[in-house]
């Protein structure tokens, strides 16, 4: 125990307004080379955990028990010089968002050689030195030069590399890594992943790694801790939690993971057969245009989807794939009527529709309803579930009265939730509870094509994996025609039976799901195939080879379309940049 | 760190039931006014002016030797009448377009801000002063002049919050559903703009207050018999170089008044914000 670098022993933290402790009891120690994954869904106490590593306690929350102890100090009763003093020293935090976490007006030399300032370790030069070196073993472009630039002049990726850079920078004993890769595409997961665990085995620091995503984990923690409302309900070595879970909590998990990855079995397994191409479409888009600015010739200023066409079919799923920036949410803005398309058409039941939904009837509103990836922002806090439901049954059908209760006791019931949920506020919903509602709402208008834009990636995979069964079983038992438009392929894979993958607003490749996932074609898809996250050991590897394998015939590929975006050609286009 | 904490918060609860219990005395006051005067706010009660104070003449006598506590009562009502008519018009003025604007945006917003930047801009004071000159004085062009000029300023608000909302996910769903503006307006953004608003309404009593005490100082608010709490200080501030206390009295209620209202509105953030905490 005394060669431990970080020792939390019966730890107990609890709200200052009283109510159940957000962390229970926990004890768990890390040593030198050694990455501990702290594993839960959202409200597990996983963060608040990595927190007190750091000597820090979130405001509002108190110690009730235990100590956390790192290299001899005990952090808790540490006075604020002390934990200055090892902060950044030899302890290390990386944050989940870069973009919020760097300084938009300090050039990132300055940022990430700071820590040293601070400490007086070293000299200036001997910092920018170090931090030089860092970028080179981190895989940045030009080690000596990209770090005069400022943070909004990397991408995405990029960026949480420097931060990685940043936390390892003092050469910490510990790093406390808070989802460093969950806001993140899964290409630039992959790149970011691969350098963190470089980066933690180069300097043989010892890690906790907060995630939520079990496969991410399996590729790079030595040990795992199962968390769940704040308890510790399961800890093991990485290869026993995911081999033989005991737990039934981490069983599910684990399940659900794998689920979660392309394989085989899920590949178009549980799909019905495709519908017969004699039937008319029930909703087609052709050659649809769309952007911002000014139009000119049919073109706007900035075009974020580019002759896009795609045909839906009754009790048809068509999954549309992208990565942020590939146009995706402006396209279910597009069909939905929020954004008026450029150019181009959208016809339902061959009755071509309006651009804008104010001169669409009544009718073609009520026939296509959008459901939001986020149900917080998209449920009203301030109406109750019946209220929220009740309305469009009124608007649409002009329910009322008691007619209108027992229909929305149906619908919350076709959503599998209880009908006394009618009375409560979003507010007093889980995450998925509201997801559930926000799909309800949809429901009530009683649609015949539902867009689902990213209505999972805001939700724990066992959550996110009870939404996307529910998808499924509504759109075989009302016949919708679904759009679903992900960035997760392998949510997709089990769902869709047609697949359209998106890069720059432009289709890259579309068809069957079986045959895109399985056999892909273009370079772009096999990326993001080869990126989705496995639960298995190797993965991670595999997937950087085939990163590099791809990077010429990608680099190709955007060069011939020469739109700059925020995707795999990242570490390309800053050899190219100003 | 605890113990700060327990003493803020027993400060929080005193600043909240002074100002509580101000604005309950006032309001009360203003409601029975004429039955719990004890002379008629007209009557000459001594020939003295400026008369010190006595058994039944609480407060002493004005420049005319009538009651003063009769008077500051009867003022009350007028002063706290005229204010809260003036801030209604006010909220429901600004309100409503502040939310309309931040809702359409392009032209209307652009026009509906440029007359409201133009109200804001001129001193509140000298517009008052031109349109009393021009319509003459009178309680009905008063409390439209505050309502105006204030509604500005309330627009401004109504307009910010609104513009923190329509971005968001639920709108766009009432927008996709094809809701009427009046449905969004104070169905789906009402309720979450309500609090701030209300919080906004008694800081802008408390200007209305003293936006109207000064006119009348001056002379252009409501005209004598009638008088509120403004006018008082005026009529009797010939008294002050005698030593009377005449034109103090109805000055401190119109300040402990003012400093009520804005003491409330702190501690409504206060506890909105420990909500938020919790």
């Amino acid at each position: 125990m005394t060669s431990s670098v970080l020792n939390i022993q019966d730890l107990v933290v609890e709200p200052m307004a009283g109510g159940r402790p957000v962390v229970d009891g926990i004890s768990i120690s890390v040593e030198r080379g050694e990455v501990l994954a702290l594993i839960g869904a959202s409200g597990s106490g996983k963060t608040t955990l990595a927190l007190a590593a750091l000597g820090h306690l979130r405001p509002g929350l108190r110690v009730q028990n235990g100590s956390v102890t790192l290299d001899g100090t005990e952090m808790l009763r540490a006075a604020p010089r002390m934990l200055r003093s090892l902060r950044g020293r030899a302890i290390a935090y990386i944050a989940q968002s870069a973009a919020a976490a760097f300084n938009p007006r300090m050039r990132l030399d300055a940022q990430i050689t700071e820590v040293s300032r601070v400490h007086r370790s070293r000299s200036h030069k001997e910092a920018i030195q170090t931090a030089h070196r860092l970028y080179g073993r981190l895989d940045l472009p030009n080690p000596d030069l990209v770090g005069s630039r400022f943070p909004h002049q990397v991408s995405g990726g990029q960026l949480q590399r420097f931060m990685i850079a940043m936390g390892l920078q003092e050469s910490p004993l510990l790093l406390v890594c808070d989802e460093p890769t969950s806001a993140l595409d899964v290409t630039t997961q992959v790149e970011v992943l691969r350098a963190l665990k470089q980066g933690i085995a180069d300097n043989n620091t010892a890690a906790l790694f907060v995630s939520h995503d079990l496969a991410v984990v399996s590729q790079i923690a030595t040990k795992i801790a199962v968390l769940r409302s704040g308890r510790m309900i399961e800890f093991g070595t990485a290869r026993d939690i995911l081999e033989s879970p005991k737990d039934a909590y981490t069983k599910e998990l684990v399940a659900a993971s794998k689920h979660m990855t392309i394989s085989p079995t899920s590949r178009g397994g549980s799909v019905a057969p495709a519908p017969g191409p004699e039937k008319a479409p029930l909703l087609a888009v052709q050659k649809v245009v769309a952007g911002f600015g000014k139009v000119t010739d049919g073109s706007p200023s900035v075009t974020t989807l580019n002759d896009i066409s795609l045909n839906l079919r009754k009790g048809e799923i068509v999954a549309v794939i992208g990565e942020s920036g590939s146009g995706k949410s402006t396209l279910a803005r597009v069909i939905a009527g929020l954004h008026p398309a450029a150019r181009g058409e959208i016809y339902m039941d061959g009755k071509r529709l309006a651009g804008s939904v104010e001169n669409r009837t009544v009718s073609e509103r009520r026939r296509i309803q959008l459901v939001f990836q986020s149900a917080d922002t998209a449920l009203n806090q301030k109406h109750s579930v019946g209220r929220i439901l009740g309305r469009v049954l009124k608007f649409f059908h002009g329910t009322s009265g008691s007619a209108r209760e027992t229909r929305v006791a149906e619908l919350l019931k076709m959503v599998q939730l209880p009908p006394e949920y009618a009375n409560r506020l979003p507010s007093q919903l889980s995450g998925g509870e509201k997801q559930r509602v926000n799909l309800a709402r949809a429901l009530a208008a009683e649609p015949e094509v539902l867009i689902c834009d990213e209505i999972t990636s805001a939700l724990d995979t066992i959550v996110a994996e009870s939404i996307i069964r529910l998808v499924e079983s509504l759109s075989k038992e009302l016949g919708l025609g679904i759009i679903f438009i992900s960035h997760d392929l392998a949510t997709v894979s089990a769902l869709a039976q047609e697949v359209t993958v998106l890069r720059h607003g432009r289709i890259v490749e579309s068809g069957s799901t079986q045959a895109v996932l399985s056999a892909p074609q273009n370079p772009y898809t096999q990326l993001l195939v080869s990126s989705v996250p496995q639960a298995r050991p190797g993965w991670l590897e595999e997937a950087v080879a085939t990163r590099n394998r791809l990077r010429h015939a990608l680099e190709a590929d955007r060069s011939s379309q020469a739109l700059a975006s925020d995707g795999v050609g990242n570490a390309l286009a800053i050899t190219t940049g100003p | 760190m605890l113990n700060v904490a327990a003493v803020q918060r027993r400060g929080i609860r005193l600043t909240l039931w002074f100002s509580i219990l101000i604005i309950g005395i006032c309001a009360l006051v203003a409601i029975f006014g004429p039955w719990i005067v004890p002379h008629d706010p007209t009557e000459f009660v001594t020939d003295e002016p400026f008369g010190r104070p006595q058994v039944g003449i609480w407060l002493g006598s004005d420049y005319l030797g009538r009651d003063l506590l009769s008077r500051l009562i009867d003022g009350t009502r007028t002063t706290l009448v005229m204010a809260l008519v003036a801030t209604v018009l006010a909220h429901l003025l600004g309100d409503c377009l502040g939310l309309l604007a931040a809702l359409r945006g392009g032209w209307v917003d652009a026009v509906i801000s440029r007359i409201a930047d133009l109200i804001l801009s001129l001193p509140k004071i000298i517009v008052g002063l031109v349109i009393v000159a021009a319509l003459g004085s009178s309680v009905l062009v008063i409390v439209m002049l505050a309502a105006v000029v204030y509604a500005a300023g309330v627009f401004r608000i109504a307009r910010a919050l609104g513009s923190d909302l329509v971005g968001m996910d639920f709108i766009k769903v009432a927008k996709s559903r094809g809701e009427g503006p009046g449905w969004i307006l104070f169905s789906e953004i009402f309720p979450h703009v309500a609090q701030p608003l209300a919080a906004d309404f008694a800081i802008r009593m408390s200007f209305a207050i003293l936006f109207m005490s000064s006119l009348s100082f001056l002379g252009l608010g409501v005209q004598p018999p009638l008088a509120d709490w403004g006018g008082l200080v005026r009529e009797n501030l010939g008294g002050l170089a005698g030593g009377s206390l005449a034109p103090i009295f109805p000055a401190m209620a119109i300040a402990v008044t003012s400093i009520a209202l804005n003491l409330l509105v702190d501690n409504i953030g206060e506890q909105q914000l420990q909500k938020k905490g919790a």
